[in-house]
């Protein structure tokens, strides 16, 4: 293991965004220019050896996701790449670091994705509110066309590059990688039925990638340093490195660069800094708004997608959500609810009326009307919104948060019905 | 009608895509951006340009959330209400500036000078809690510290 940080080393420390000559000047672009001399078999190949697995959440294997675009004479052009870049899963922050902070390690990734896909547009999928990341992308793409990296025939090669970035309006839906694609269209972000694959049949009906924005960041490094040297950055069976973070009454909230598989005590302990004064550790989500909770004795556990997963959970995004005992529980449930709930495309019964049921049953909670029957229908909207019951992974997913607090902080909603009111308030 | 510098930055958007409806979120946004929000006349002429439905591109301009399908204030308020804003801190600052503003979420104040609007999490939950005012993000908020910010938009 080494503790290289090759996804924020060269960041400046006053936050400002690296110019196309200082992200040159710290070896930027030399991966896509390995890359162009490479081949598309080869870069996939390197990419699954190197067990680089997507940072959107689900963890899926990046190089066997490619491994399924038809390539070469016959495939279907134009061929789409698109950077996942909606980060709307509550409790995230951390793509909006890798695009203010060096939006063209994002360019070079996207170049390099393309490159094994053979794509000839790229998108950024950018959610609206990211502003500031808004600019700084526009201006390095802008400085990407001027330098030849982008546009016809980039770095000199025979092949084209044409990149684009989208200001999207604002959904969570637009997260999920189908209900992109329509939002991309012009579109609903409602989900589109699989199969056909976004790989086969994706962005107007042709070949599509999406990949989340700290995935793609890591390829010029894999290319450039290797598959040994990106497994060694790692802890774990899951290569690289991973954005971490924690927010909640924690003393130092933030966001660190690690070895994948770094465990949870120490994320929360030694890089958070502890809870704050006064306040108890309850409990955590361990990757946003859609993952199970996890407590005190789940903290010797390494944040990786397997382990996580072993013990109920899942990594999600790595941003941990910290509950305090100052906190109430239900009320946080709740909140989550209501996102979802409110989210909810509209499409399946279980998603739309189960999710605001359970939203209605949580409220009623908070103000002192719950009982301990409602307990047994929100674990009944729990099984009736799992996985397979639904279009999309937004219902499996909204249900985890309530399933485990169900199991883990079910005193709480019963001291709720006893005492006829919320004891927080 | 839609102006010419409105036609004009549609066009450029257009170019990305390989068909003209694609444009159309780009198009509600740009609109949006000159004229505050979207009306009902507004669909109509982004529709004809585009050569989609008006009911089509009404069911889209409805479905997100940064679309406004009625009149907004001059500076528009989105306050975060996900969950680590409300652990540190959401509803004190909401109850505040609903006090302060003399509305509700929802709202636009009597002398049209801010809409106050819940978001989902704004991709700060290190700095919670936060809100952003039209296109700057302010964070680590207090009541106080966030009353102190609205006096900066007049
Ligand atoms: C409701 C919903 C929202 C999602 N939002 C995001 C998102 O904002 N960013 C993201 O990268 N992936 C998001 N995902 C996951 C994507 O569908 C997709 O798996 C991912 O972009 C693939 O990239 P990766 O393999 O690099 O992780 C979301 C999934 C669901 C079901
Ligand atoms: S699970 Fe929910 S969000 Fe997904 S398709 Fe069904 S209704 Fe829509
Ligand atoms: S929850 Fe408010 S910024 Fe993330």
């Amino acid at each position: 293991m080494t503790s290289e940080r090759p996804l924020t080393k060269d960041m400046k420390a006053d936050g400002e965004a690296l110019t196309l000559k200082e992200y040159e000047r710290a070896g930027g672009y030399q991966g896509i220019r390995k890359a162009l001399r490479m081949g598309p078999k080869d870069i996939t190949d390197q990419v699954t050896k190197s067990s680089l697995r997507g940072r959107g959440g689900a963890g899926f294997p990046t190089g066997s996701k490619w491994s399924f675009v038809p390539l070469g004479k016959d495939a279907p052009h134009p061929k789409y790449l698109i950077a996942n870049a909606d980060e709307m899963e509550p409790g995230t922050f951390k793509d909006r670091l890798l695009m203010e902070g060096n939006p063209h390690q994002l360019l070079e990734g996207m170049m390099v994705a393309s490159r094994a896909i053979e794509a000839d547009v790229a998108f950024v999928f950018l959610r609206g509110e990211y502003v500031l990341s808004a600019q700084r992308l526009q201006r390095a793409i802008a400085e990407a066309y001027a330098a030849g990296y982008l546009g016809e025939k980039i770095f000199g090669s025979e092949v084209g590059l044409e990149l684009h970035l989208h200001l999207s309006a604002g959904r969570y839906m637009c997260g999920e990688e189908t209900g992109l694609l329509n939002a991309l269209e012009g579109k609903r972000a409602n989900p589109r039925t699989k199969p056909p694959y976004p790989q086969i049949s994706g962005l107007f009906g042709k070949p599509t990638i999406v990949q989340n924005v700290e995935t793609l960041a890591n390829l010029p490094h894999i290319i450039n340093n290797g598959v040994e040297w990106f497994k060694k950055l790692s802890y774990s069976a899951d290569g690289g490195s991973k954005l971490y973070g924690a927010s909640g009454k924690v003393k130092r909230p933030g966001l660190w660069e690690l070895p994948m598989g770094t465990t949870i005590g120490e994320l929360l302990h030694e890089h958070a800094g502890g809870m704050r004064d006064g306040v108890e550790f309850r409990g955590l989500l361990p990757g946003g708004a859609s993952t199970d909770f996890l407590t005190e004795e789940h903290l010797d556990v390494k944040m990786d997608f397997t382990e996580v997963q072993k013990v109920g959970s899942r990594m999600g995004t790595g941003t941990m959500i910290i509950l305090d005992d100052q906190t109430c529980p239900v009320g946080m449930v709740w909140n989550l609810e209501d996102f979802f709930a409110q989210e909810s495309c509209g499409w399946c019964t279980p998603c739309w009326s189960g999710l605001r049921w359970a939203e209605r049953i949580l409220w009623a909670f908070e103000q002192g009307h719950g009982s301990e029957a409602d307990l047994e229908k929100l674990e009944w909207i729990c099984k009736f919104c799992a996985p397979g019951n639904t279009f999309c992974a937004l219902a499996p997913g909204a249900v985890e948060p309530l399933q485990s607090a169900l199991k883990y902080f079910r005193d709480d909603f019963l001291r709720h019905v006893r005492e006829k009111q919320c004891p927080w308030r | 009608m839609l102006s010419s510098e409105e036609r004009g930055e549609i066009e450029a958007e257009m170019l990305k895509y390989p068909n003209k409806q694609a444009a159309c979120i780009d198009a509600l946004k740009i609109v949006q951006r000159r004229r505050g929000w979207i009306s009902d006349e507004s669909i109509r002429e982004i529709a004809e340009f585009l050569g989609i439905s008006t009911d089509e591109l009404d069911g889209v301009a409805t479905f997100y959330n940064l679309i406004y399908r009625k009149p907004v204030g001059r500076h528009v308020i989105l306050l975060c209400n996900s969950v680590s804003c409300w652990i540190m801190g959401y509803n004190r600052l909401r109850k505040r500036l609903c006090e302060r503003l003399e509305i509700q979420l929802g709202e636009t104040t009597a002398d049209g000078r801010f809409t106050l609007l819940p978001i989902v999490c704004l991709g700060t939950c290190d700095h919670a809690p936060a809100l952003m005012v039209d296109d700057d993000l302010h964070r680590d908020l207090s009541p106080d510290s966030a009353e102190q910010i609205l006096e900066r938009y007049r």
